[in-house]
């Protein structure tokens, strides 16, 4: 048995501790928001938080989150509010869509850790994160638009 | 109806349309009814129950005043969920915060108008959709006066539409919603009268995509996000070498692995059938199996390129040829010949393929994210042993398509189905990104050798390009009509066959080139080469007379306007000719392709050997245009996705296996090395082009002539590699 919280909720599964945590994500707890795209850590579309850090969920088994807060896409906020999602609705960043889970993970440590990021910041934070529509210049754009939000507004 | 495909101007569009039709009739069962189970008539039925009104098969309305349009083409980010229904909900005058979407079921009702069969493709959902979804809402909003003038007793046509409600001369209203049960009952009128372009509300202006909420919170369904309860998982063992068969596999130690409830032949592989994913994975990779390797086993791509390069040295089969090529050649001042070389490329759509099946003894169930519905329920429906109209697909979101999800074979479509037949279960066959990769239906590798000319004033007097490469068409079930009174494939040849450059002496000529790897339309098709080796050969023959090569290009396009339009806005808006930083050069190169004509002036350095692509400046001329946000979002989009290609990316073959296996050996361009990207929109009234396509072919010839620019180094083969500069 393995328990860790999901979005603030309690879970405990019976799973083979070694199953990569973005598999219990999706097949066990249907949180499919966390998308698969390399299974070896090299696109990033599987990004989640454990204990607020930036993991590759699909090379992360999933004994690493035993007792731990595991954040996805479905907790970033209940209702589109987080800065990054309001910022991202107004840069009309995603195309098809896939990679922007990711995405949007790794860009809210990196607000955390840098409110007010520079190029140079985004280019280092978010270049693990593969995007194959192309919409890099509007999630740099983004991410700018959000940290004035945050620090125009206070948001936390 | 007034449609578009009557005004379309290309011959060979239109060819094209016409063996798409034929090849449905041809193939057989492909033509359908139009009265089909699926939303549709789902839709019909709670319009029975008095839930809403639905005009037509492309929206319903709501009592609750909500608007759904029925898009019949896939959403594989280039925004026909937006687009689409931009242009239904203008002319229906709705309210555009009411407006949502919704994915057509399968049916002949939403076929394409110019293909004839339910396909995303060709850059050109907006464009024939254009006349398309405006008459479904100009219907629709017919209706609901009709409906209103007999509850008022009034004259309709003294009655207007404004946002979502019909209102009178005394500002009387009733909502779309509340006129839903009376307008239901009206007479669909037999002609509409179109708004006047001037009175547009939302065509033509930049409008923030519906779809982006769902897709920022996680709650967009995507073919691999598809979980019915019973649902199994399936992961396949397929053939290491294309053409491979199974001889014998031993599953004894997978068979017992957790979660595993069946292995089953089928025939693309072995298919390991599990309760999750992983569980299903790694009892796949336990399965050991001995293949029949069959004749790709000692394909290798650097022996086929060296063929490519001997078969060019001979005339090829005739695509054009306008004055005398050789006598030009044999009068020019200077020649010059270049080969330029493409390799193969996967479509790399973020989302591996995946497809689920529930098949039950009269009924098939698919979700997927396709391209090309009519055909994968064809192939589907063969497999099941179930007549057509049995069998529905459920188009999902697709995590990209790039061409990739329209295969003609529709071979991850079918392959599901053997093995929900194989399993006794409903099943999700998922790839990985390996599986993906490996799995086929590349880009062609393609060879252009071009010679060419220039008199002693620098002016260019003759070309020809001969061109090797695999057809995409031969062996298709469209092969018969599109190859029909040619022996060449015209999407090997298209965008150097209509080459525009005013030469006096020119000549293409097509090698087809065979062999068993499987190869299709990637992002822009024939053009994603042509373009490279035009552009890039033109800017060559600019510096062998000495000139520059945006002028020498506007000299030989005097009577192409909208191409002079493009390279003209492009070079402004990139300031050609003004200073650069030390160590950049700009590129510039001009295509047309999908009805949209597109420039680009690329800025480039190269440090250590190493290309930094540091600025795009992309401008396209797409005709009367829909949402401009999105026209930008394609142009940035296409520029990168051909930058990753230009720049990174090349599949290899040794003993018939595939060198390349995922993102870290076929890498994509990433945020830090992303150019910065301007794109412009040149205005104009002539009919819709496309936009998802248009903006790639450009990119790679602009980058390597700007690498020219500042090293004096013509790239010739891609991926760029300084070493191999010439």
């Amino acid at each position: 048995m393995i328990s860790f919280s999901v979005n603030r909720r309690p879970v405990k599964l019976d799973v083979d501790p070694s199953t990569p945590l973005l598999w219990v994500l999706r097949d066990n707890l249907a949180l499919t928001g966390t998308k698969f795209g390399c299974g070896m850590a090299q696109c990033g579309a599987c990004t989640v938080h454990i204990d607020g850090e930036a993991v590759r969920s699909c090379v992360a088994a999933v004994s690493r989150a035993e007792g731990k807060e595991v954040t996805t896409i479905e907790g970033l906020s209940a209702d589109l509010s987080h800065p990054l999602q309001r910022a991202w609705i107004a840069e009309d960043v995603p195309q098809c869509g896939y990679c922007q889970s990711g995405q949007l993970m790794s860009a809210a440590v990196l607000l955390r850790e840098k409110p007010r990021p520079t190029d140079e910041d985004i280019d280092q934070a978010m270049t693990g994160n593969i995007c194959r529509c192309g919409t890099y210049p509007r999630i740099r754009k983004a991410i700018h638009r959000a940290a004035e939000m945050m620090s125009a507004g206070g948001a936390k | 109806m007034n449609t578009l495909q009557s005004g379309r101007p290309s011959g060979r569009r239109m060819e094209r349309r016409e063996f798409l039709k034929f090849s449905i009739a041809a193939s057989g069962g492909l033509l359908i009814g139009l009265q089909l189970p699926g939303a549709s008539m789902a839709a019909f039925a709670e319009e029975q129950s008095g839930m809403g009104f639905m005009p037509n098969a492309f929206v319903r309305i709501g009592t609750d005043d909500r608007i759904t349009v029925i898009v019949n083409h896939s959403e594989m980010g280039q925004g026909v969920y937006t687009s689409l229904p931009m242009l239904l909900a203008d002319e229906l005058d709705g309210d555009w915060n009411k407006v949502g979407y919704e994915s057509a079921p399968v049916d002949a009702k939403y076929n394409h108008p110019i293909f004839g069969m339910q396909i995303t493709g060709g850059s050109s959902s907006v464009y024939s959709g254009f006349e398309q979804f405006r008459n479904a809402g100009a219907a629709a909003r017919a209706m609901l006066i009709a409906a209103a003038a007999q509850q008022w007793k009034v004259d309709p046509a003294s009655l207007r539409t404004e946002s979502g409600a019909v209102v009178d001369g005394a500002n009387r209203k009733l909502s779309y919603g509340q006129l839903a049960k009376a307008a239901a009952k009206m007479t669909p009128p037999a002609q509409v009268t179109l708004k006047d372009p001037k009175a547009f509300k939302l065509i033509g202006k930049a409008t923030k995509r519906l779809d982006t909420p769902e897709k920022i919170n996680g709650k967009a369904v995507f073919g691999i996000d598809v979980k019915n309860p019973g649902m199994l998982t399936a992961v396949v063992a397929r053939a290491p070498v294309f053409g491979a068969k199974v001889k014998s596999f031993d599953d004894s130690h997978a068979r017992s692995m957790p979660g595993v409830r069946k292995i089953v032949a089928v025939p693309s592989g072995v298919a390991v059938v599990a309760d999750t994913f992983w569980q299903a994975k790694v009892a796949r990779d336990a399965v050991r199996i001995d293949w029949d390797e069959g004749e790709m086993s000692t394909f290798s791509t650097t022996q086929m390129m060296q063929q490519f390069r001997e078969q060019a040295k001979t005339p090829g089969k005739s695509v054009r040829t306008v004055g005398d090529p050789d006598a030009g050649l044999a009068k020019a001042a200077q020649k010059i010949e270049a080969v330029y070389e493409v390799p193969y490329l996967s479509h790399l759509m973020m989302e591996p393929l995946n497809c689920a099946v529930d098949l039950r003894a009269d009924s098939c169930e698919i979700w997927t994210g396709t391209q090309f519905q009519t055909v994968d329920r064809a192939a589907a429906a063969k497999v099941a042993g179930l007549p057509n109209e049995k069998v529905q697909i459920h188009t999902t979101f697709l995590g990209g398509g790039f061409g990739r999800r329209a295969t003609p074979q529709s071979d991850f479509v079918v392959e599901a189905v053997h093995v929900a037949k194989a399993a006794g279960a409903p099943v999700k066959v998922v790839w990985t990104r390996e599986d993906d990769m490996q799995g086929g239906w590349y880009r062609p590798a393609f060879l252009h050798a071009i010679v060419g000319g220039v008199d002693a004033n620098g002016n260019a007097v003759s070309w020809r390009s001969r061109l090797v490469g695999q057809s995409i068409m031969a062996g298709t079930m469209f092969e018969a009509m599109m190859m029909k009174g040619k022996n060449y494939d015209p999407a090997s040849v298209e965008g150097v066959d209509d080459l525009p450059y005013e030469i006096p002496n020119l000549a293409v000529e097509s090698h087809d080139a065979k062999n068993g790897v499987p190869v299709q339309w990637w992002r822009s098709v024939g053009h994603s080469h042509t373009g490279f080796a035009t552009e890039c050969f033109v800017d060559e023959l600019a510096a062998l007379g000495h000139k520059d090569p945006y002028e020498f290009r506007r000299g030989l396009l005097t009577k192409h306007p909208r191409h002079l339009g493009v390279l003209d806005l492009a070079a402004q808006k990139a300031g050609w000719g003004k200073p650069l930083p030390k160590g950049r050069g700009r590129g510039i190169a001009v295509h047309f392709a999908f009805e949209s004509y597109n420039a680009q002036v690329a800025e480039a350095s190269v440090t250590d050997g190493k290309i930094r692509v540091h600025r795009i400046v992309s401008v396209v001329d797409c005709g009367r245009y829909v949402n401009p946000g999105i026209i930008a979002a394609q142009l940035e989009g296409g520029a990168i996705f051909a930058a990753s290609a230009a720049l990174h990316q090349e599949l290899t073959f040794e003993k018939g296996r595939l060198q390349q296996t995922n993102f870290h050996t076929f890498p994509v361009m990433r945020m830090n090395e992303c150019p910065e990207i301007e794109t412009h929109i040149v205005e104009s009234n002539a009919k819709s082009g496309g936009i998802g396509e248009p903006g790639v072919p450009c990119t790679a010839p602009a980058i390597a002539n700007a690498v020219f620019a500042v090293t004096g180094k013509r790239i010739r083969k891609l991926p760029m590699r300084m070493t191999e500069a010439v």
